[in-house]
């Protein structure tokens, strides 16, 4: 057989390709359910980091069931509407027109004060960025925090998601004395920002500690009408 | 023929050093730029290079009869893109916090100059066996390099290993500190540089004649 005729390179590539769909496919029906399974648990863990729980994969699901007492969505206005928050993504929420959104809140127990869970989306230097910050039960001091990155460079911006950035952020607020809205500054170590709390930024990881900065703040700012209510 | 002839062994343990792919023939540096500030992530992308270029070097040499020369580069382009997907996607169901560090080097190695290098240069020409051991050889080349690397640019970046401390305390308070411009890509380039010094420098064969 001649391999280099036109009809034999056009055969070889059409069935390499269909092969190739069919054992991609197949891999990603199969894993499926493993896949999501994980990814339920690392949200789980997320949430519980947002707390200062530190869990395992295995104690995840038993130590959320523990800590976890209500969850529920809540739309611009800040009212509890249906729908279950833990498949509420924030970053599909954030594309729809305001009225449409829905909110998702965690509310924990820890010893017997509620802490209110968060989402927070936004954008690094390479991908997306994400985490969860929980409130005090003035929904205005930070209680804990945990951020997570699609792939910001390690040793740099990566160390966001490293403890000691985000204790930081322990006892910060969110509100200012006369009660608007200021978020919490990420500002670059060793300056300060004005008017609000502010806390060190990553050197070396610039772009990616703004995004922070932008996120904690357009997040919060769509939870505000919830956060006002008291 | 044994299972390491002599020929084998060569084909094995040349790429470590006498024919390494990045001191010496300068392929896949920019990977070794990107993913070396620390020591961890140096060592997990050695290892998946490793599995990748062996498992594709054996794919490609089991099929090197019936691939049409005019679409080769192509054919060995969709087996290393589909098996660092399935690795991606068996990683991510079995060991979900090894993929959730690999994520963007997984793209990486798909486009790793070393991958393909060997695939057109060895793979296509040889059997399975050499294939596969050409894969593991130049593989753990790659892998060496990045994670000498990856240790210096910790330890004097961070003053870590594997995140833990390794530099005293006792060393800060007597004016040490951590050399930033160590995390920064460009050092990388400059670490790389010192290992290609110390390379050359014992070994004559490297060195052009004037």
């Amino acid at each position: 057989m001649n391999k280099d005729s036109n009809s034999y390179t056009l055969i070889y590539a059409s069935v390499m390709v269909i092969l190739v769909a069919f054992v991609l496919a197949f891999a990603s029906e199969a894993l499926r359910p493993q896949q999501a399974k994980n990814e339920e648990i690392d949200k789980m863990r997320q949430i519980l980091a947002a707390i200062n729980i530190p869990s395992t994969n295995n104690n995840a699901e038993e130590l959320y069931s523990q800590y976890i007492v209500n969850t529920y969505n809540v739309n611009a206005l800040g009212e509890k509407t249906e729908g279950d928050p833990f498949s509420t993504e924030l970053e599909n929420e954030l594309r729809k027109p305001e009225e449409q959104r829905y909110y998702s809140v965690y509310e924990a127990n820890i010893e017997g004060k509620t802490k209110y869970i968060l989402s927070l989306r936004g954008a690094g230097l390479w991908g997306a960025l994400w985490g969860f910050v929980s409130l005090n039960e003035d929904k205005d001091t930070v209680y804990g925090i945990v951020f997570g990155h699609e792939g910001e460079t390690p040793g740099l911006g990566a160390e966001i998601s490293q403890n000691s950035f985000a204790q930081q952020f322990v006892n910060k607020r969110i509100f200012n004395r006369s009660g608007e809205f200021v978020s919490i500054a990420i500002v670059k170590p060793g300056k300060t920002a004005q008017g609000q709390d502010y806390v060190d930024g990553i050197s070396g990881g610039t772009i990616t500690s703004n995004g922070v900065d932008v996120m904690i703040k357009s997040s919060l700012k769509a939870y505000e009408s919830f956060l006002i209510k008291k | 023929m044994g299972l390491l002839s002599s020929k084998n062994k060569s084909i094995l343990f040349n790429p470590l050093a006498k024919e390494n792919p990045i001191t010496v023939q300068m392929l896949g540096v920019c990977s070794a730029l990107a993913v070396t500030s620390k020591l961890e992530p140096s060592i997990v992308m050695a290892a998946s290079v490793i599995a990748v270029i062996s498992i594709a070097n054996v794919v490609i040499s089991l099929l090197r009869n019936t691939i049409p020369s005019r679409i080769r580069i192509i054919v060995q382009l969709v087996v290393v893109a589909a098996l660092v997907s399935v690795i991606n996607e068996v990683l991510k169901a079995f060991a979900y916090d090894v993929s959730k560090q690999l994520s963007v080097f997984i793209g990486l190695i798909i486009t790793n100059c070393i991958v393909m290098g060997r695939l057109e240069a060895f793979a296509l020409g040889n059997k399975p066996w050499p294939a596969f051991l050409d894969g593991l050889g130049n593989g753990a080349g790659y892998g060496i390099i990045l994670i000498i690397v990856g240790f210096f640019r910790e330890l004097l970046g961070s003053g870590t290993l594997f995140g833990y401390q390794v530099i005293p305390d006792k060393l800060y308070e007597l004016g040490y500190e951590n050399n930033g411009l160590m995390i920064l890509p460009p050092m990388a380039l400059i670490v790389v540089a010192c290992i290609i010094w110390v390379q050359r420098a014992r070994n004559k064969s490297l060195q052009e004649e004037k």
